[in-house]
């Protein structure tokens, strides 16, 4: 049982500001995804929540309990890192019983519960050699194995799957999902990988210089950006955006097309995903640049008065570099921005 | 491709061929000495060395003294390095202080600590100054053997504690920082840190900085001569006393056999003992 809360924390590195106010509740055995590029704040973030950092203001709190002066072993967390953090002079069998042993359980329950996480994460049979015999995806596991051992409230992972090839990460990755589901803990997960982000997360949390833009779940994230940067971030390809001027009370025109739009005191932005539209009559008109056809879906890279737009399309669809396609958006699907504040307007 | 191969020996050949010459043949000539006496192959060099009456104390002393400062150093090199690693800033500046004895002879450190425990020195003159004592006391003479002892003992410990400080300090700078916030992070206490992550991974740096130390501390003499003349003969000093005061230089090569063994001997033992499997390293 752990609910985190987060309330008000800064970090400032000298001049720098890492961290603005960041305010987030974590919910007890939630997923919780940290997303962002890199220097957003996200493993530092993460870092004063495991007590590896401190936080130049804020608070916080664990489980009912307030956390931000006590060192990471009072904390009742366990962390999976980067860079794994395996122990070269250990054995598999002794990294994954480390922190059992500074607990000072008994024997037979350190064997009990070294073999069933080793068991889970099917390391049984690695459980004699050191870190050095092992693989990346294999230390990998004992990293994980070793916080599961622990039975922590909080399990807390920064990138543990980036150093991994793409076809382990992708079987870590379900891997991953199935056994933090099963183990009933609250998690939360640093990671700059949108896909592992949408398929990990309860809730993912995006971050952008220090700020959380838009903490929800992963469809509602790629549905309703609360901000331009979500949506041009998540996605690939990413939101297309175009400027639509103000022609009258909730009617804007989008390169050359009139749409209906929210109301607005005068010229917003309006986006759409490149999945969201379909070729028809009275469309944005679009020349089209490159055709890259992927199996499922033809992507292709269209000109709109000057600026990149791509729209997916059917595989079937046929169009070639020159081409004029009317590209007409899915009404419900059409998001607009403020282009001052660059927040979603509904 | 075989130039290439041929290269790095070739590179290498200039330093090798200076140290057979001027190291491993005098060595020989010291080993020829040490086991032959008037042209014949004989132990009597050996026998004389150890029917010596002082021999047995010779022996004793630079043993105890070797026994008593390598611990002591490694204690305080170990703490010191552990401290200077955390430092953010004004770390170079305190490497350089503490590397300040290294910078100095053994004899001039010796003479340093003797123009402290004289009986016109600095102690003497702060103690009578400070009206501590009437008059100054004889700190080094025959009586007081513990008091040179301490005396020796201290300026070993004051001249090259930073050797080991600095070979530790790099070995530190090695391991991992993701390994110390693991082992915070599932439970370890800055003392379990230290024992459960530092000294496991620090063994080789430990190994090499106990090596120099012990080697050195076998071959301890100019200090000693400094600070206690004859009344605390060592090894090393006989090995001198033999050689140029009785001008015998076979058994002067039979003391420098025998601390050649022992140096031999301790450092083979260091090199089992702090030992790292191949699969276990960094």
């Amino acid at each position: 049982m752990a609910e985190i809360e987060i309330k008000g924390v800064a970090k400032r590195f000298g001049a720098f500001t890492a961290l603005h106010q960041i305010d987030l509740t974590i919910t007890n055995q939630e997923f919780m995804v940290l997303l962002g590029a890199s220097g957003c704040g996200k493993t530092t973030l993460l870092r004063i929540i495991a007590g590896l950092e401190t936080p130049s203001e804020g608070e916080v709190w664990i489980g009912g309990r307030r956390v931000d002066h006590l060192p990471p072993r009072q904390r009742g967390i366990a962390m999976v890192f980067q860079n794994y953090a395996v122990f070269p002079h250990l054995t598999v069998y002794e990294n994954i019983a480390f922190g059992l042993r500074m607990q000072k359980k008994p024997q037979s329950e350190v064997d009990h519960r070294v073999k069933r996480t080793a068991e889970l994460m099917h390391i049984e049979q690695l459980l004699q050699r050191y870190s050095g015999q092992l693989s990346g995806g294999q230390r990998q596991r004992v990293a994980v194995a070793r916080a599961l051992a622990m039975e922590p409230d909080v399990i807390l992972m920064d990138e543990p799957l980036s150093n991994l090839d793409a076809l382990l990460r992708l079987e870590m990755r379900a891997e991953l999902k199935g056994v933090l589901a099963h183990s009933k803990t609250t998690a939360i997960y640093v990671t700059h990988d949108q896909v592992e982000a949408m398929s990990l997360a309860d809730r993912i949390a995006v971050m952008h210089q220090g700020r959380i833009v838009q903490a929800a779940s992963p469809v509602e994230v790629y549905r309703n950006p609360a901000a331009r940067f979500v949506g041009s971030f998540i996605g690939n390809p990413p939101m297309n955006f175009l400027p639509a001027t103000k022609s009258g009370e909730e009617r804007f025109i989008v390169a050359g097309s009139m749409l209906k739009g929210p109301k607005a005191s005068g010229d917003i932005e309006f986006a759409i995903r490149p999945e969201d539209m379909d070729i028809g009559p009275g469309g944005i008109p679009a020349t089209v640049r490159v055709v890259e056809p992927l199996g499922a879906h033809t992507l292709i890279t269209t000109d709109v008065e000057g600026k990149i737009f791509r729209v997916v399309l059917d595989s079937n669809a046929e169009a070639k570099t020159g081409d004029m396609l009317s590209l007409v958006p899915r009404a419900d699907r059409i998001r607009w921005f403020d282009p001052q504040s660059t927040s979603a307007i509904q | 491709m075989r130039s290439t191969k041929a290269l790095p020996y070739f590179l290498l050949a200039p330093a090798t061929v200076f140290l057979v010459v001027f190291f491993l043949y005098p060595f020989v000539l010291v080993a020829i000495d040490a086991f032959t006496k008037g042209g014949a192959v004989t132990l009597d060099n050996f026998r004389t060395m150890t029917s010596n009456w002082k021999f047995s104390e010779t022996f004793r002393n630079t043993m105890l003294l070797a026994a008593v400062v390598v611990p002591i150093q490694l204690a305080m090199a170990l703490s010191m390095a552990t401290i200077v690693s955390k430092l953010s800033t004004g770390r170079s500046a305190i490497l350089y202080i503490f590397a300040i004895p290294l910078g100095l002879s053994d004899l001039a450190a010796g003479l340093i600590w003797l123009a402290i425990f004289e009986q016109s020195g600095f102690l003497n003159s702060w103690l009578v100054s400070l009206g501590l004592i009437d008059k100054p006391i004889m700190f080094l003479g025959y009586q007081n053997k513990w008091v040179i002892f301490i005396a020796v003992v201290l300026a070993e410990v004051w001249r090259a504690t930073a050797i080991m400080m600095v070979i530790l300090v790099a070995g530190m700078g090695l391991i991992p920082k993701e390994y110390y916030e693991a082992a915070e992070v599932f439970g370890a206490s800055p003392w379990k840190r230290f024992v459960k992550v530092t000294l496991p991974l620090l063994r080789p740096s430990l190994q090499t900085a106990l090596i120099l130390r012990v080697i050195l501390a076998f071959e301890v003499f100019a200090v000693v001569a400094a600070l206690a003349g004859t009344q605390f003969p060592v090894l090393m000093g006989e090995t001198y006393h033999w050689q140029f005061a009785l001008q015998d230089r076979g058994v002067a090569a039979a003391f420098a056999m025998l601390i050649l063994v022992i140096s031999i001997a301790f450092t083979l033992l260091l090199l089992y003992l702090l030992r790292v499997p191949k699969e276990a390293r960094l």
